[in-house]
């Protein structure tokens, strides 16, 4: 099921290299067309290309869904270690670990926080697939968990935008065990009926779409996203099956009901606007109580 | 001879074919075993086995990985790798348990969940998930025994529980070795050095704190001795049942609760308490 990160990784490294070669990156090559698209027009669709492909979108550029200057960052000083001391004749995870954050910023897969869409307030997880392809360890799972619990606690949804190439196999069963952890904090979230809305975005694959992605009470996926369990690679080379041009795409999953509906990224914070008054009607009533949440926090 | 098993050699002896499967342990151990069959939504997957069983006097849910004893039988149970059918008839299972108040026995014993097309257009993520969550919250005990291979998402399917025991020559793993190896250094071969460096033993388990007990297999392994192997395992769920009894409902999801959060590894430094603002 991780097999998904080389395959994306290799398309990824196209859309770097393409960036490097043009003086400060000021163009972009969709990988899909091929075209040339100038950053600050790119920059205002959304990265989405004229010709509908979505390009990826890191942790901190999905934040612009927030209100503005609305976000505030929980969770930020959770830190990964080497549970297992995992050994490898290459590159140590601890040396992966600080390349991964040197090169994007973050400290692991995962930025987490308390937002707010059309003044309504909620907990957001938002997963980075730059970050040793989005998997999920330690702190990944435990950033979900904690936010799945602090939304119950507030009693206010969850969002969350995932991307992951499965778990982290340097956390070996530790990572594995992530997958029961955030889901059991999520029977908290259940009990306190606050909504998980999930946000499926290419790739999404593996320990989390296998945990908590695929309970959620609401699950979007943008269009052409490839989600699934196992990656198509896997599939191919273990199973010999010839897989249909669409396999595990977005309008796949639709097809086989596995989601609810395919947003592109145009529409999604309209979509997410309409849901959370749905679900949240007393949401933005809620929100000017805001300055009790640091001292209700404490004790989540 | 044990002292001298590398990892690699205890994958080679979680996988041997004449290791006790699920069915020999049930059998082994239970009376007037009804198995259950269906999901009662597509299907009815021979990966895993279920039902109904009396256990030391008790009435209990049965539910297992169920391996080949020989290349037909393995091909009819697809090598315990369960599709997403599998899942949904022990899903059913669990409920069923909780329904009457049975106590849920869980064997694990898969190479993982079966990756093809047909497991994902059924949704195998999403049949794996919601095991994971009903098992989260499941209102009656389980015990989850690994047997033989623990293999990733297709073992913690039917692996969330209050106790988790594994035999002594089994493996748990978040993915095989050989696909460790080709996902972390792009070569397959090196699986001896990924079963080393995922520390997948039952020994590294219970040093991590993942399991509760190992449960020794007799010399030359559980294959040796399929007798004295079940009657040891047996041993070990009849005491880990009685404790878990012991606990009313409400104590026993809390402790599950905590135990499943408290999993992973990670530093947390003061400083951090202060929120960084976007």
């Amino acid at each position: 099921m991780k097999e998904l990160i080389q395959r994306s990784r290799k398309s990824f490294t196209v859309v770097q290299s393409i960036e490097a070669d043009v003086p400060e990156n000021v163009w972009i090559k969709c990988p899909s067309c091929r075209e040339l698209i100038y950053h600050k027009q790119l920059a205002e669709r959304m990265k989405v290309c004229r010709c509908g492909y979505h390009m990826r979108l890191t942790a901190r550029e999905w934040l612009a869904l927030l209100d503005e200057g609305s976000f505030v960052e929980y969770d930020a000083h959770l830190r990964p270690t080497d549970p297992l001391g995992f050994v490898s004749p290459k590159e140590t995870y601890i040396d992966k670990l600080r390349e991964a954050q040197r090169r994007t910023g973050l400290t692991d897969a995962v930025v987490s926080g308390i937002g707010s869409i059309e003044g309504r307030r909620l907990v957001i997880a938002v997963c980075d697939f730059e970050f040793i392809g989005g998997s999920m360890g330690s702190v990944f799972g435990e950033k979900m968990a904690r936010a799945a619990e602090r939304a119950a606690a507030l009693g206010i949804p969850l969002l969350t935008i995932n991307t992951s190439g499965g778990a982290r196999m340097q956390e070996g069963v530790i990572a594995l065990m992530q997958l029961a952890k955030v889901n059991i904090a999520l029977t908290r979230l259940a009990a306190a009926r606050q909504p998980h809305i999930a946000v499926m975005v290419d790739p999404c694959y593996g320990g989390v779409t296998a945990s908590y992605a695929s309970v959620a009470d609401i699950i979007i996926a943008e269009p052409g996203a490839n989600i699934g369990f196992a990656g198509r690679r896997v599939i191919e080379q273990t199973i010999r099956q010839k897989l249909p041009a669409d396999f595990q795409t977005a309008e796949f999953m639709l097809q086989h009901g596995m989601v609810d509906m395919v947003v592109p990224r145009s529409e999604l914070h309209s979509t997410l606007a309409k849901l959370l008054r749905l679900y949240a009607p007393e949401g933005r009533a809620a929100a000017h109580k805001s300055e009790p949440i640091a001292t209700a926090l404490a004790s989540v | 001879m044990t002292q001298t098993l590398t990892p690699w050699d205890k994958v080679q002896l979680a996988r041997h074919m004449q290791r006790p499967r699920t069915l020999d342990y049930i059998r082994g151990l239970c009376e007037d075993f009804v198995e259950l069959h269906g999901d009662r939504r597509f299907g009815d997957d021979a990966a895993i086995v279920g039902g109904v069983a009396t256990f030391e006097g008790r009435t209990v849910v049965l539910v297992g990985h169920q391996k080949g004893r020989d290349a037909r039988e393995n091909m009819r149970r697809n090598f315990g790798m369960p599709h997403p059918e599998g899942y949904r008839k022990a899903l059913r299972l669990f409920q069923h348990a909780e329904k009457f108040g049975f106590p849920v026995i869980c064997f694990i014993d898969t190479p993982g969940a079966n990756p093809n097309r047909e497991s994902e257009e059924r949704g195998q993520a999403n049949a794996i998930a919601e095991n994971i969550l009903t098992m989260a919250g499941l209102k009656t005990p389980i015990i989850a025994c690994v047997i033989g291979e623990g293999g990733s998402g297709g073992a913690l399917a039917i692996g969330v529980a209050d106790r988790i025991l594994m035999l002594e020559h089994a493996i748990y793993s978040v993915a095989s070795p050989e696909a460790a190896a080709s996902i972390i250094w792009r070569d397959a071969a090196k699986a001896p050095d990924a079963a080393r460096a995922m520390r997948i033993t039952a020994q590294d388990l219970l040093e991590l704190g993942i399991i509760d007990e190992i449960v020794p297999e007799p010399s030359g392994g559980a294959h040796a001795d399929p007798t004295t192997m079940v009657a040891t395992l047996g041993d070990a769920i009849r005491r880990h049942l009685n404790q878990l009894l012991a606990f009313d409902i409400e104590t026993l999801l809390q402790r599950r609760y905590e135990r499943y959060r408290a999993i992973g590894q990670y530093e947390e430094d003061a400083s951090g308490i202060l929120h960084t603002v976007n």
